[in-house]
């Protein structure tokens, strides 16, 4: 018993000891003063240093993504660090592209402030505020998928382009032990300024979506930030569109029609909606509903697995032969596509694209990996 | 066990070297051995921890481990203080030599994992050498490990254009080396006795 009891005293007491000697040393050698970090060579922010960029950033409540929260495992904070980065350490190595090597871009938040520094982030990223909210409606739309309204509780308002998306975090759950951002795209109209809709599916071993499906209720507070993302609606062109998604590709497609709708772009858009089986549709009538409203728009649900003494008169096969069945080819007109969903789907469908005469700087996508 | 503490730092660093006679601390002996100039930089680093965790596990070992007879404890022990030491290490280097902290990178965090070090601190406790002996088997351990990835990076420099076979490039031939020269310091054995 003595002996248990000494070799607990002893072992806590040299961790102990050597815990404090670092944590000291750590405030006096590790301390590098205040520094200046400019930003687009415009805004200069004052930062304790030390910190890694991204941090340090986060303290002056700029919002680079970040799905792991910093840990150097997702590879989402990059930046073009001009000045004041030092080398490439070996912990950013296997998330960087050469060409990113070449051209200074680095993981912020793998990156300390050591000196000043100059930085470079796209301007939209100013405008990334964190929000909290309240899930004030929550429902599930098929056996995977869920539908989330979260309504924003702190009094600001969220500026955002339909198609762009947000980082919810999840907070430290049974079987999860530290707090983790994943990225949704908005599934409402932005002229909905103090709510959000999200539509979520379940992903096996998925940390966020784990804690959605089975942690999140209606009532409960949550905190997101954004909104992040270069997949939006072109509003610089009349052209036809061509929207393509599966599963919860639905998202950003939902809110970009709804932009449209209100604000009365008429343009003429085609939605081919992909599922497996009849149960694995949603919003199906809300979709249809807006082709009665909207100057030309048709609504196309395609089920790939259809079987016998299913009630379907619909569509069947891939959206991917959709594209090939109903696009003229070669089409004079000039179209746009937005594509959205899985990163095979997407491969194929821009494919099949393509090869219709579409110009692949037109078809824009957001991979849902 | 009466050494003059000067016989066991010149023994571990030529008859008794860590490395090249009892193959110890070899990952990053073959990593970082691509540079002089880095290699020396770790060596040095290595040497720092070496010196400082025989003679704080020594103290330890003596003054608390074994009056409480917990000898069965040294492995951990000896382990927390190696990262804790390794840590303040890392971050004086980090703050006031940035240039090695960047050429070192990975491996400096990793001299925590370096075998070596750990050896030293069984070896004089097995030993039971005195605390000077210690701080000699220390220092001349880290020395002898500097001296041996020195060599081998200047060998390696010497032989980057040699028209080394594909299979053997790299660590292929840097093992081939390292028993070559392990085979060379073995002409030293014998000359003096610390164990």
């Amino acid at each position: 018993m003595t002996t248990i009891l000494t070799t607990i005293l002893i072992i806590t007491g040299i961790t102990t000891t050597l815990a404090i000697l670092i944590t000291f040393a750590n405030a006096f050698i590790a301390d590098y003063g205040e520094k200046k970090i400019v930003i687009n060579n415009d805004k200069e922010f004052i930062v304790e240093g030390g910190k890694s960029i991204l941090g340090a950033l986060v303290d002056n409540k700029i919002f680079i993504p970040s799905a792991c929260g910093g840990k150097g495992s997702c590879g989402y904070c990059k930046a073009k660090v001009i000045e004041g980065g030092g080398p490439i350490l070996a912990t950013e190595l296997s998330y960087l592209t050469e060409e990113d090597q070449e051209n200074d871009i680095r993981l912020t938040c793998q990156v300390k402030v050591k000196e000043d520094m100059k930085i470079e982030i796209p301007d939209e990223l100013f405008n990334v505020k964190q929000f909290q909210g309240k899930v004030v409606f929550s429902k599930d739309l098929t056996e995977k998928i869920k539908h989330l309204r979260i309504k924003i509780t702190d009094g600001q308002e969220i500026e955002f382009k339909p198609g762009q998306y947000v980082q919810l975090l999840a907070p430290p759950y049974p079987g999860n032990a530290e707090e983790v951002f994943r990225a949704y795209s908005v599934a409402s109209s932005p002229s909905q300024k103090d709510q959000i809709d999200l539509i979520i599916g379940l992903v096996e071993e998925g940390l966020v979506t784990t804690y959605v499906h089975e942690h999140l209720s209606e009532g409960d507070e949550v905190i997101f930030n954004g909104p992040f993302g270069d997949f939006y609606l072109n509003e610089d062109s009349d052209s036809d569109m061509y929207m393509v998604a599966i599963g919860t590709g639905m998202a950003p497609l939902r809110s970009i029609l709804h932009y449209m709708n209100e604000n009365n772009i008429e343009r003429r858009v085609r939605y081919y909606f992909g599922a497996r089986k009849p149960e694995d549709l949603f919003m199906v009538e809300e979709m249809k509903k807006l082709e009665e409203e909207m100057y030309d728009y048709e609504f196309i649900p395609v089920l790939s697995r259809v079987e016998e003494g299913d009630d379907w008169d619909g569509e069947t096969g891939r959206v991917t032969d959709l594209v090939d069945k109903y696009l003229e080819a070669k089409a004079e007109r000039e179209c746009e596509a937005y594509l959205c969903g899985s990163a095979p789907m997407i491969d194929s469908t821009e494919k099949a694209l393509v090869e219709k005469g579409l110009k692949d700087d037109k078809v824009f996508y957001d991979k849902f990996d | 066990m009466d050494i003059n503490p000067m016989t066991i730092l010149i023994a571990s660093i030529f008859t008794n070297n860590m490395i090249l006679a009892n193959f110890l601390g070899m990952c990053s002996f073959i990593a970082v051995s691509k540079e002089i100039k880095t290699s020396l930089g770790l060596g040095q680093a290595v040497t720092f921890v070496l010196t400082g965790t025989s003679v704080i596990n020594y103290l330890i070992y003596t003054y608390l481990l074994e009056p409480f007879g917990l000898e069965y404890l040294r492995f951990i022990v000896f382990i927390i203080t190696i990262a804790a030491f390794v840590q303040l290490v890392e971050m004086i280097i980090e703050r006031y030599v940035p240039t090695l902290y960047y050429s070192l990178g990975i491996f400096l965090p990793l001299i925590t994992v370096n075998c070596a070090i750990l050896g030293v601190s069984l070896f004089m406790v097995i030993r039971e050498y005195t605390l000077l002996q210690s701080l000699a088997f220390g220092i001349g351990s880290g020395l002898g490990w500097t001296l041996a990835i020195v060599a081998l990076a200047a060998i390696r420099q010497k032989i980057k254009n040699a028209p080394i076979p594909k299979g053997l490039q790299g660590a292929g031939v840097t093992l081939i080396i390292t028993g070559l020269m392990a085979l060379a310091f073995i002409g030293l054995s014998g000359v003096v006795t610390i164990q």
